[in-house]
């Protein structure tokens, strides 16, 4: 989804303040910790991610970021029918439950056991290959960042096949097909500055170029 | 860093608070096992385990090539790895070359190597800015680049996790593991340090 989490390239947000702190305090700990061992059956880390880039835009910025994984825990408990989607309001006396676009689907498939795969087909692509990024606007959840969506790069890594985000997110297979990183420069990507960027893109995003 | 004095004005730590009472109640979460979780992260994890893999690059040429060709076979060969690095990819600093790492979408990061993410690499600043204006950004933040190093931004778009391997200290003169990876800070493996 074209959602408020693809940052890359934004303006507005200010200089980096050096803000060390890991846990700003003692809630944040506990949602971390929460997330982290909560029993949700087939629950994966592109569901976990998909659920933060759904809140509303207006509580994403809003939210620290243990903030954001609070908000989405309690939506993904609610739509795997958990909790229901009023018990925390309930618990607390306001109402205030975080509000989230809807998924498209929810994962079906065994937690896997990491997402790498191995692949019997060769990569299609090689280190120096020049490649095209397809201009995909997908509404689900995805790993391509805007910022390189139509543009052109080389290949500088082959990375081992993943298991496919936009389709792992959503209990549509895994589909793994080889990563790969590809580097695009600064004057392609903002018409301006002498550095390079790289990007880990799946295969299927790419096309000879 | 823990404030429990603004526990009861704050209604997230409410919510927070609430959400683990229902969660226990139902026996979705143990409270035992989250505190084991938090006290193996906040205390097992941290950047000196990514730190011995510099130091020993730093010694060890034949290492310092491995790490660079095969970076998760060589941190495995360490008997390193952990949460978030199911596949490491190692990037090296030289004269010429600055690398720095970013997760733009979310806040991907090493976490069996470096530990837990500062809040500024979560920040919406460094997110948005790093891939568009890194000379700048490292500028704000303590490392200025002179202007014919070339900078390379790695953005973990995906479940590759990228570590820098800085370039050894012209002053160290010292070949103890330790010494050398008492030098190796978090913000060098990052990249915001040089």
């Amino acid at each position: 989804m074209d959602g408020i989490h693809d940052m890359g390239g934004m303006d507005g947000f200010g200089p980096v303040e050096r803000d060390e702190v890991v846990f700003h305090s003692d809630w944040e700990r506990r949602v971390f910790g929460m997330v982290m061992t909560a029993q949700m059956e087939n629950t994966n880390t592109d569901e976990f991610r998909h659920s933060v880039e759904r809140l509303d835009p207006a509580l994403y910025l809003s939210s620290s970021y243990y903030g954001r994984w609070l908000a989405s825990l309690e939506v993904r408990l609610a739509e795997r029918g958990l909790i229901a989607s009023d018990d925390v309001d309930d618990r607390v006396g306001a109402a205030v439950r975080p509000s989230v676009t809807a998924t498209i689907g929810l994962p079906k498939d065994s937690p896997s056991g990491g997402p790498m795969r191995m692949l019997e087909q060769p990569p299609r692509f090689a280190a120096g290959d020049r490649v095209h990024v397809r201009d995909a606007h997908p509404h689900g959840h995805t790993r391509l960042p805007r910022y390189v969506r139509g543009k052109a790069g080389r290949v500088s890594l082959v990375h081992p096949a993943f298991v496919f985000p936009d389709t792992h997110a959503h209990g549509l297979g895994e589909d793994p097909q080889y990563l790969y990183a590809v580097q695009f420069s600064a004057h392609d990507l903002w018409g301006e500055g002498d550095h390079v960027v790289h990007v880990d893109v799946w295969e299927n995003y790419l096309e000879p170029a | 860093m823990t404030h429990d004095h603004d526990h009861h004005d704050d209604p997230r730590a409410l919510r927070a608070e609430a959400l683990e009472s229902i969660l226990i109640e139902r026996g979705l979460v143990d409270p035992a096992r989250i505190d084991a979780v938090l006290d193996h992260f906040e205390n097992d994890l941290g950047p000196l385990n990514g730190a011995q893999l510099i130091a020993r690059a730093w010694t060890d040429d034949a290492f310092r090539e491995h790490l660079l060709r095969d970076g998760t076979g060589a941190m495995e060969s360490m008997g390193l790895g952990g949460p978030q690095v199911d596949h490491l990819v190692v990037v090296e600093n030289t004269d010429a070359v600055h690398n720095v790492v970013v997760c733009t979408l979310c806040s991907c990061y090493p976490w069996g190597l470096l530990g837990l993410p500062p809040a500024w690499y979560k920040s919406f600043a460094y997110r948005s800015r790093v891939v568009r204006e890194p000379r700048a950004v490292l500028d704000e933040m303590g490392c200025t680049l002179p202007d014919d190093v070339e900078i390379r931004v790695w953005d973990s778009s995906a479940e590759v996790r990228y570590l820098v391997l800085p370039q050894r200290p012209a002053d160290v003169d010292t070949t103890d593991p330790g010494e050398l990876a008492s030098r190796v800070t978090r913000d060098l493996m990052i990249g915001v340090a040089r």
